[in-house]
Order: C-alpha cells, then sequence, then structure tokens
C-alpha cells in the first residue's frame, strides 16, 4: 500500500508539472501577452516599455521557471481586467464554485443511486427500461439548453426562482440541476452494474437463505459493496463538474470561478485564465489521487501499480 | 421521441448469428439509425428543402412565430429570427454544421487516440509509460476550459474549433485502445503473425487493429456526439462557430434574448441537438450491446 501510495503521489507531481507547463506555454505562445497588456493600438515603444517591465523579453525558459516560482509562492500576479491580483480573485469565487460543484455531485448521487438500485432490483422489468431510458435522454441533451428551460419554466413562468445572481439559496437551485443531471447517467449505470453483480453473488444468497428482509440484504448488505466504485467515479466527477460549470455558471450569472474563467477568456485577461486552468487541473490531479487511493484502500486487488 | 426513448432498453439481442443480424434486432441500432440518418438526409437534402435563404434577412418579417402559434404563416412554418430571417431553412442547414463538427472531430481526435492507445497497448513497457502520462495529464485539464481560451486566441471559425476539439478530445479513443490492445497482444494470432516474421506495423493494422475494430467504432460514436454537444456549448458562449453560420448552438444564443417572449426560438435547435445526439448515443449504446452482448452495464 505504500509503494502504491508513492507511486500514485509520484504520478500525480509530474502530472501536474506538466500541465503547468501547458498552462504556462498555452497562453504565452497563443498571442503577444505585451500587446495584450498594453491594449489595442498601442505605440510601439509602450509595447516595448510593457515587454521590459514584465520580462516577457527573456527566453521562455527563464520566464517559465520566474512564472512557476512566484505561483508557488501563492502570487499569481495582477489581473489585467479587474485589476486586483489574480489570488485574491481566485479565492473570492472559489467557494460559490465548489458548493455548486459538490451540491450537484450531491443531487446527482441522490438520483442515480435509488435509480440503479432500482434498475439493478428489477432488472429486465419496465423499472430497468425506464431508468435506463432516463439515463439516455439525459445525456443527449445539452446542458446550456436545459438551463434555458428550467429558466424559463421556473423563473419566467411559474416565477418560483430568481434567473441569476448568486446571493441567495434559491439562486444555486437551478444551477444544481443543470449541472448535475448530467452526470447522473454514468453514476447510474454503475450503480445498477455494481448492484447486479452484487446481487447475483454468494454472500447475497446466504443473507437471503438466512430469511433476512430483501430490503436488508439489497440496501445493508449490497449496496454498500456496489458503491466503492461509485465513490472513486464521484471523486472524479467532482472535477468534471467544476470544470464543466464554466457554462452553467455563464448562463446564470453564478458569481463563481467558471464565471470568472469566462470573463477572463473574452477580455483576454490572460494571468486570470492561466491561473483558473492551473487550479482546475490540479483540483483534478488530486481528487483522481484520492480515488485511486480510496480504491485501494477499500479493494487491495486495485493496488498494482 | 417517446418511442426513440424506450428503444434502447429493449434490447433483447439475440446472442448468436452475425453482427448484422444482431444490429437488425437491436431496437437502440435502428432507432439510433433512423434518428442519424434523418439529420444526414436533412443534411445532404437542405438546399433542396429549405423553402429560402438561410441567410436572407427581411426586417418586416421579425420574430414571426411557428405554423402551430395563432399568428404563425405558412411561408415560414418554423416563424423567424431576430433578423426575419427563415428559422427552418437555417435549422436545416444548421445540421450540415454539427454533422461536420461531429465527423471531423471523431476523426482527427479518433486518429490521434487510436495511434497512441495501439501503440502504448502492443509496445507496453516504458512507451506505455510514457503514453499512458500523457493520457493522464490530458485528463487533468477541462476541455471546456482550454478550448474557450484556443478558440478566442486564435479567433473563432468553423476551422479553428474542428481542430481545437479534435487535438483536445482523443483521450477516450486513447484509453479504450489501449486496454483493447493490452487484451489481444499476446492471443494466438498475434503471436502467430508475429512468430512468422510480420513487421510491427503489419501485425498493428492487419492482426491487431481489426481485432480491437468494434471497441473503435462504439468510442467513435460516443465522441461524435459529445464533439457535436461541446461545439453548440462554445458556440453558444459566442467562443465557436461565428454569425451568420447556422450552428444550432449559435441559434440558442442569438434567441436568448428574445427568451421570454419567443422561447420557440430556443426550443427548436435544442431539441434537434438533442434528438441528434440522442440518436448517435443509441447508436453507440447499441453497438455496444451487439459486439459485447456479455459485457452490457
Amino acid at each position: 500500500m505504500l509503494l502504491y501510495t508513492l507511486k500514485r503521489l509520484g504520478l500525480a507531481l509530474l502530472v501536474a508539472a506538466f500541465v503547468s507547463v501547458v498552462a504556462f506555454m498555452l497562453l504565452r505562445l497563443s498571442g503577444d501577452a505585451a500587446l495584450a497588456i498594453a491594449g489595442e493600438g498601442a505605440r510601439d515603444e509602450d509595447i516595448e516599455l510593457v515587454r521590459q517591465t514584465y520580462g516577457l523579453d527573456r527566453p521562455l525558459i527563464i520566464q517559465y521557471v520566474d512564472w512557476l516560482l512566484t505561483t508557488l509562492s501563492g502570487d499569481f500576479g495582477q489581473s489585467l481586467y479587474f485589476k486586483t491580483d489574480v489570488a485574491s480573485l481566485i479565492a473570492d469565487k472559489l467557494p460559490v464554485t465548489f458548493l455548486i460543484g459538490s451540491f450537484s455531485l450531491l443531487f446527482a448521487l441522490a438520483l442515480s443511486v435509488p435509480l440503479g438500485v432500482l434498475a439493478a432490483v428489477f432488472s429486465g422489468t419496465w423499472v430497468d427500461r425506464a431508468a435506463l431510458a432516463i439515463a439516455v435522454a439525459g445525456q443527449a441533451l445539452p446542458n446550456f439548453f436545459f438551463a434555458l428551460v428550467l429558466i424559463m419554466l421556473f423563473s419566467i413562468t411559474l416565477r418560483w426562482l430568481p434567473v441569476s445572481g448568486s446571493d441567495s439559496w434559491a439562486h444555486f437551485v437551478m444551477p444544481t440541476i443543470a449541472l448535475g443531471y448530467y452526470v447522473t447517467p454514468p453514476m447510474m449505470r454503475l450503480v445498477r452494474a455494481g448492484m447486479i453483480e452484487v446481487l447475483s453473488s454468494d454472500y447475497i444468497r446466504t443473507a437471503r437463505a438466512k430469511g433476512l428482509s430483501s430490503f436488508s440484504v439489497v440496501f445493508k448488505h449490497g449496496l454498500r459493496n456496489a458503491l466503492v466504485p461509485v465513490v472513486a467515479l464521484a471523486a472524479v466527477q467532482l472535477g468534471f463538474l467544476l470544470g464543466g460549470s464554466i457554462v452553467i455558471e455563464t448562463i446564470f450569472a453564478l458569481d463563481g470561478l467558471g464565471y470568472l474563467a469566462y470573463q477572463s477568456i473574452t477580455h483576454k485577461d490572460f494571468p486570470v485564465t492561466q491561473a483558473v486552468l492551473l487550479l482546475l487541473s490540479l483540483i483534478y490531479v488530486l481528487l483522481t489521487l484520492v480515488a485511486d487511493l480510496l480504491n485501494a484502500f477499500l479493494d487491495p486487488r486495485m493496488r498494482v501499480a | 421521441m417517446s418511442d426513440a426513448v424506450i428503444l434502447p432498453v429493449e434490447t433483447v439481442v439475440p446472442r448468436t448469428g452475425s453482427a448484422t443480424a444482431r444490429m437488425v434486432a437491436s431496437p437502440s441500432v435502428v432507432g439510433g439509425f433512423i434518428l442519424v440518418g434523418a439529420v444526414v438526409a436533412i443534411a445532404l437534402l437542405a438546399p433542396l428543402l429549405a423553402p429560402h435563404d438561410p441567410y436572407a434577412q427581411d426586417l418586416t418579417r421579425r420574430l414571426v412565430p411557428p405554423i402551430w402559434h395563432e399568428k404563425g404563416i405558412w411561408s415560414n412554418p418554423l416563424g423567424t429570427d431576430n433578423l426575419g430571417r427563415d428559422y427552418l431553412s437555417r435549422l436545416l442547414y444548421g445540421a450540415r454544421i454539427s454533422l461536420l463538427i461531429g465527423l471531423a472531430v471523431m476523426l482527427i481526435s479518433g486518429l490521434i487516440g487510436t495511434t497512441l492507445g495501439l501503440v502504448a497497448g502492443y509496445f507496453g513497457g516504458r512507451t506505455d509509460l510514457v503514453i499512458s502520462f500523457i493520457i493522464t495529464a490530458r485528463l487533468a485539464m477541462p476541455v471546456v476550459l482550454v478550448a474557450l481560451a484556443v478558440v478566442a486566441v486564435i479567433g473563432g471559425s468553423l476551422p479553428v474549433v474542428i481542430l481545437t476539439l479534435g487535438l483536445l478530445k482523443w483521450d477516450r479513443f486513447a484509453v479504450v485502445m489501449r486496454s483493447a490492445t493490452q487484451q489481444v497482444r499476446s492471443l494466438d494470432y498475434v503471436t502467430a503473425a508475429e512468430a512468422a516474421g510480420a513487421s510491427r506495423l503489419r501485425v498493428l493494422l492487419g492482426e491487431i487493429l481489426p481485432n480491437v475494430f468494434p471497441h473503435l467504432i462504439v468510442v467513435a460514436t460516443v465522441e461524435a456526439g459529445s464533439a457535436i454537444l461541446l461545439e453548440a456549448a462554445l458556440s453558444f458562449l459566442g467562443l465557436g462557430v461565428q454569425p451568420p453560420l447556422p450552428s444550432w448552438g449559435l441559434m440558442i444564443a442569438e434567441a436568448k434574448n428574445f427568451m421570454f417572449f419567443s422561447f420557440w426560438l430556443i426550443a427548436i435547435p435544442g431539441t434537434a441537438l438533442a434528438l441528434l445526439v440522442l440518436g448517435i448515443n443509441l447508436l453507440g449504446d447499441g453497438l455496444r450491446d451487439v459486439f459485447a452482448p456479455e459485457g452490457r452495464a
């Protein structure tokens, strides 16, 4: 277990380093940063001055190392558009995105676990078919379209929920649904497959033979084991949700990282884009690391690196 | 639509018989084929089917509602948008963009991912370590964010969106091809070909690729659907295909300001997108069952 942990940790660190290079290169090579800072139509000597002030005339490797060292010390630079430092900007927005990501994950779990269990228990019947139909239909629905349908229904027609903003709990209801439904189908399939496998295993037969009620067999003995892979998938999906929230946050003007990323991209505010990209990638790396270790801890067969 | 949704699950696919026979017997393959076939036909026949030029504006006829509305008129069966362009014609031509994106992105990312997966799975060892690392690193980066940033910097256009998504979305191809190749590389026919002196390239393309092809087809279908949804999302955010092209995602974005009074402007392209992706996903799901009936999940 220790060797496996060390190996996975090393891989995670390597990936993180690689991602930092990509994040740096992507936005440094994609356009003249000095021009972006000086603004369109700036004079040549002004652009040159900016280049020298920001150290953009140095070799790329030196710039990268410099950038990495300052970033590691917690200094993400200054935002060109918001005119504040990037670190505090991100610290400001992260909680909203984290909230919406966690809510969506809980929403998806609350939907996929019962549906998956039902589909497995009634495998092959209309219940199973209906659950699968929901999964297939859900995966085909574009999330931004679904979000607009929700707004039309709950904000405009029924007037139950606010359209945009992030001031109250009510503002999080629609974004949670719009973001969470999309990860429900894969999780439901996993719960269903796991439950079908578990329910046909020997210890479940034993439990049934002992005369335990089917409720107790399904939930106490079955679900506990079927949920192991779901926990790992949930960790990975949370990373996916944080990255995918950019569309949903923009639609609902939720003041989180995704909306910040969108604004920074449209305003060519590259220090912010870079920081968000790096942060989301690192969170994903961390979550997959946790998921892998969790899996290995729960199921010793997985500990082959 | 409700029929098509119910279809995938009634898959009582016979486990014997040829793959073709099983495909015809699989309701989700048939349902998916019909949906996708309809969109392909619409895309090919758009100039014949469209009642108007999809780009022709008529400011005297803006935001005409569709025909089922009491104010609808037959000359514009699905109404007009805020610039007075015929919505049906734009919808029909929009099918071309979605299909082109799905197909082109699938080909580019499929080529990259399959090559990486085959090489990693076949050679193993250090090669596998390096490629697995590249896959892991790629997976760590959020696709939507990177795609948005790249398109924003280079400038949005159809080729840029296709290339960006194609260069980003090869991960699932690589993951699936790698493990599929690992499963067949030590089988007898591969060893036999190697013993007979076949070159590595020949073993890869002649022995391994044909045997992992079913997996490739399934991933390719699912990825085409996901690429179509991604393009729509990028265009919706204004950082994908640019106006006046009738991309379905862009049509939804342009209609957003009018959604309070003209929600059909959003509902029509949104439903078209959902139906196309539903068809593609049904095909993928059905094919997975056909190729591996015992591995159904």
